[in-house]
């Protein structure tokens, strides 16, 4: 029983841990909590849902809806993110979050407040191993939010392009004194961070099976715990973080009631930023984030 | 008034006294998530002293605001240790966890929610907006105003110059806390009825929209916020479902346009200078 509740936190875990690098990415890099990522998050699951609906193979549907997360985080760029200099540092949160009611009210507008039931893309997707049950969605989502992970992070220490971004993070000014082409490389760190966001949309689609135009506030700001209880901009620590957080979510709804979620999630988060503001695997701030 | 218009402004009272309290800490450059939290703490106290004890509730009002105070006091010592989008961050997970607490406080319903049985009419509403919003264009002429903005624009200069840095960013956060549990306690004996779920994130978040909206270099913007999002939503009522999707683009646009906000010091200049030739006439 307790085996597989774990098993069924690290399998949520793994989407709040997508959702949590998606944060990371433009946090630790741009500065900017980009609250529009819980609505590219819905777009990847809402999208998925409606081009199969229309008779879409689920190849070309998922597709389709993660090229159109990417090209929404760009508009989230053009207007959000380049316009946040001169004003409040608050702003681009504010338009960003206009992103957010914006999609969520144009898949309403399409189609309706109601929680639609997601296909099932395989017959029978459990695994029997011992007394224990395993989706193979699950497992299959859990591992390829893993190698993506993994590849990012390589990516990022090892390759020319993730030095790159790596320099930015440290100084945009420095960044641009070498001779890196920002405007080229922030609009690619939106749409990677759309793209992992949305992917979790559809995985989380494809393991409940179900959609709806809000589905991505509270999974949203779950992710944006998993990211701060791990350290804001490290990508191990939003792996930590994700699994940490859907483990606390699971086990607390299983042992306690469904009531106490946010108490005991929140509460880690809470604690986390009091005792460690840092995170548990961030390093401690050197400047003024937000 | 209609029914209707009644509505509508009670709805307006109650997101201005909310700007407000988002407005307070955010003039000594706190950002709080989670004053929906000390809504609910405002609601659930009063709202259980004249349930429970029989309390007249203007005494129990003015006592749920002290509460919330007196926690947001407490909880902001620990919580101010955290700058920037970390304390976003922080009073974000406050918010959850208040409102989570309610949700599990059976004495108080739980998540069925819990009935009250006074109730304070729309007039008591608009009379308590009008107060608050007094108060902080009272507050705007101190020189408690000039220290916030000291403490937002510098807080190293401001704590040079003898400015207690610690003791504003407490007191800010303590009174916005304040106003919050005091728009909560009307909320409450208006609609004679609150659930935990009503004082959830989005609440919070939408408030803090409301004032970044109107702008934060004048005591007028969250006014001015607040009003917009409450009204402008109804106008656009004709156009039925398209409503809350064309109010998004707007936002998204305005904020490109204008991202110090709707109301700002440059914006006010032209009103002081009619009235200072004439003060040194």
């Amino acid at each position: 029983m307790l085996l597989q509740q774990i098993i069924n936190g690290l399998m949520l875990g793994a989407i709040y841990m997508l959702v949590a690098v998606a944060f990371t990415l433009a946090i630790g890099v741009l500065n900017f909590l980009n609250f529009s990522i819980p609505g590219l998050f819905m777009i990847g699951g809402m999208l998925s849902f409606g081009l199969m609906k229309m008779g879409w193979p689920w190849v070309f549907a998922f597709a389709g809806a993660l090229f159109a997360a990417g090209v929404v985080s760009l508009l989230v760029e053009r207007f959000s993110y380049r316009r946040m200099q001169g004003g409040d540092p608050e702003v681009p949160l504010v338009s960003s979050l206009g992103f957010l009611v914006l999609l969520e009210n144009l898949m309403l507008i399409r189609y309706g407040s109601d929680m639609q039931s997601f296909p099932a893309l395989m017959a029978d997707m459990n695994l029997r191993i011992g007394g224990l049950v395993i989706g193979l969605a699950q497992l299959v989502s859990l591992v390829l939010s893993l190698l993506l992970v993994f590849w990012l992070s390589w990516y990022l220490s090892a390759t020319n392009a993730g030095r790159r971004v790596r320099t930015v993070a440290e100084s945009p000014e420095t960044a641009r004194l070498m001779g890196i082409d920002i405007s080229r490389l922030v609009p690619q760190l939106f749409v990677a961070s759309a793209l992992l966001a949305a992917l979790g949309g559809i995985l989380f689609a494809v393991n409940y099976q179900q959609v709806s135009p809000f589905m991505g506030e509270g999974v949203g700001f779950k992710g944006v715990a998993a990211m701060i209880v791990g350290g804001m901009g490290s990508i191990w620590g939003a792996v930590l973080g994700g699994l940490l957080i859907g483990l606390a979510e699971v086990l607390s709804i299983s042992f306690i009631g469904a009531d106490v979620v946010n108490i005991t999630v929140y509460g880690l988060l809470l604690l986390i930023l009091i005792v460690r503001p840092q995170g548990l695997m961030g390093r401690p701030a050197s400047r003024e984030k937000l | 008034m209609s029914g209707y218009l009644t509505g509508v402004l009670v709805v307006l009272a109650f997101n201005i006294i909310a700007a407000y309290a988002v407005y307070l800490p955010l003039a000594a450059g706190q950002l709080n998530l989670g004053i929906a939290g000390f809504m609910a703490i405002g609601a659930y106290a009063a709202a259980f002293l004249t349930n429970e004890y029989g309390w007249s509730m203007w005494a129990a009002i003015p006592l749920a605001a002290i509460a919330a105070g007196l926690v947001g006091l407490v909880i902001a010592i620990p919580v101010l240790r955290t700058h920037g989008i970390y304390l976003a961050m922080a009073t974000f997970a406050l918010g959850q966890v208040i409102s989570a607490v309610f949700l599990n406080l059976e004495v108080v319903g739980g998540a069925a929610g819990y009935p009250v049985t006074d109730y304070a009419g729309p007039y008591a509403v608009f009379a308590a907006a009008l107060g608050v919003v007094v108060l902080m264009v009272a507050l705007a002429q101190t020189r408690f105003a000039l220290y916030l903005t000291a403490v937002k624009s510098d807080p190293t200069v401001a704590d040079l110059l003898g400015v207690s840095v610690r003791g504003m960013q407490l007191a800010a956060f303590a009174l916005g806390a304040a106003v919050a549990g005091f728009g909560g306690a009307f909320y409450a004996h208006h609609y004679n009825f609150i659930e935990a779920q009503h004082f959830n994130v989005l609440l919070s978040v939408f408030t803090v929209l409301y004032v970044l909206f109107g702008g934060t270099q004048t005591v007028w913007g969250p006014l001015v916020g607040a009003a917009f999002f409450t009204l402008v939503p109804e106008l656009l009522r004709a156009s039925d479902q398209w409503r809350y999707a064309l109010f998004a683009v707007f936002i998204i646009a305005f904020m490109a346009i204008r991202p110090q906000g709707l109301v700002t010091t440059a914006l006010l200049r032209p009103f002081r200078r009619r009235t200072t030739p004439e003060a040194s006439a």
